[in-house]
């Protein structure tokens, strides 16, 4: 309700443990500590709805362990986009 | 390789001979210029010009072994880094990202694998240090693939921290992140910094509408009264721009601190209780014009606001693409039908006496 925290339950994030090489790159890169270490040596995913699809994790692993369909989370791209037929981008 | 012009400004001190040319050596102190070069960008004045050249710099006096930072050629984003690099000695690689700041160049690619990797190449860097890392802000990584680049030119990559004030002690420590450095915020400061820059885009727009309603202002039951521009036009004008204040500066500024999870939520109660509270001020209680007009006017006021305020998520650093769209499909409906109920009313109330 309060606090900078946007929608739950619509990340498009994904992660498959059974190829998670436990590298941990996706919790380098992530932005939002959406990604945690687990006993194991391998990553879960701890906060979910903490995702801004920004796309670090998927591009920075090197198993392809981790997905996202990432983009601009802008009302006004989106909006340009949905007028021009294109992708929603900045600027 | 690409050599940044000579003569590009005052931060550049001398040029710095090395096995790949001679690469310029910039200050790692701002200048009265380069500081006022950054408030005019925050007010959206120059900013799609704001550019350094890319390619290779030094600041101190790196060796062989000194360490690479990355960064964009957007000249606000350059001097962040350098300006933290007092007593430090390291070389800097500029990327290419056509004057666009490294998270948002990062998410549009153009701070991105191929680019890096090219301009490794092109710098000739292999034989400006003897060693294969380069520093990337973390925030490069939407962009940046590091096994990708480790496989494109023999860099290995090492992320660095969010924000270049960490830099000092993520080098200090050998390179290791705290948590908190890879953290992103949006604290009351940030969201201070990227408002004007809403509030000067969209500001054109708010000024067009109030003017149009100072002019039909004057219209009302009986034609054209020059003495209604002033009583009726005048301060209906101030609600739009209100109302489109409250969407771009206080929405952003009490962010947290505003109920609802959607930006269209937060800035519909600003616009509502702002027009509310305002339509009181400025005509008095209802009994003076009618609670019609005072009901049209909350109802505008709240579209307006929350349309405006629900633009904000693109300066924002946690909404993503699937939640933007999500709340636009239950918010663009809503903010359409208050609008336009909001205008007939205004409408009937004004022009028909009916609900007076």
């Amino acid at each position: 309700m309060f606090g900078l925290r946007h929608l739950p339950g619509v990340t498009s994030l994904k992660l498959d443990r059974g190829i998670c090489n436990g590298c941990r790159m996706c919790m380098n890169v992530c932005p939002h500590a959406v990604l945690v270490a687990t006993d194991e040596g391998r990553v879960s995913i701890a906060d979910r709805d903490g995702c801004m699809e920004c796309g670090a994790c998927a591009r920075n692993c090197p198993t392809a362990a981790v997905s996202v369909t990432a983009g601009v989370g802008c009302a006004a791209a989106i909006i340009v986009g949905a007028l021009t037929g294109t992708e929603p981008t900045c600027g | 390789m690409t050599r940044p012009a000579p003569s590009a400004g005052a931060w550049i001190l001398d040029r710095v001979p090395t096995p790949a040319g001679d690469v310029p050596r910039v200050a790692a102190a701002l200048t009265g210029s380069d500081r006022l070069g950054t408030w005019a960008r925050r007010w959206g004045i120059g900013r799609d010009d704001y550019a350094v050249a890319p390619g290779l710099y030094a600041v101190g006096a790196p060796a062989v072994d000194s360490v690479v930072l990355v960064t964009a050629n957007y000249k606000m984003s350059f001097d962040r880094l350098r300006r933290e690099l007092a007593g430090i000695s390291a070389w800097i690689l500029v990327l290419d990202t056509k004057g666009i700041n490294v998270w948002c160049a990062a998410g549009k690619g153009t701070f991105g694998t191929d680019e890096l990797v090219r301009r490794v190449q092109g710098t000739g860097l292999d034989r400006v240090v003897s060693h294969r890392r380069l520093v990337v802000p973390q925030l490069g990584a939407p962009g940046v693939s590091a096994h990708q680049v480790l496989k494109g030119c023999g860099f290995r990559v090492t992320y660095g921290p969010v924000r270049a004030s960490d830099l000092p002690r993520f080098l200090a420590s050998g390179m290791k992140a705290d948590p908190e450095m890879r953290r992103v915020r949006f604290g009351l400061r940030d969201r201070a910094a990227v408002a004007p820059v809403e509030v000067i885009g969209g500001g054109g727009y708010a000024l067009l509408v109030a003017a149009l309603f100072v002019l039909v202002g004057g219209l009302g039951a009986g034609g054209f009264q020059l003495d209604r521009v002033l009583s009726v036009g005048v301060p209906e004008a101030v609600l739009v721009l209100a109302a489109f204040l409250g969407g771009s500066l206080v929405t952003p500024l009490l962010l947290p601190f505003l109920p609802g999870r959607e930006f269209a939520l937060k800035g519909a109660w600003v616009g509502l209780l702002g027009t509310v509270g305002l339509h009181s001020l400025l005509f008095g209680w209802p009994e003076n014009r009618g609670v019609w007009a005072l009901a049209a006017w909350g109802l505008i006021g709240t579209a307006l606001a929350s349309f405006v305020a629900m633009n904000f998520t693109g300066a924002s650093t946690f909404t993503s693409v699937s939640g933007v769209r999500e709340e636009m499909r239950r918010a663009v409906p809503a903010q359409a039908v208050a609008l336009v109920a909001g205008l007939a009313l205004w409408g009937v109330s004004r022009f028909t006496g009916l609900l007076g």
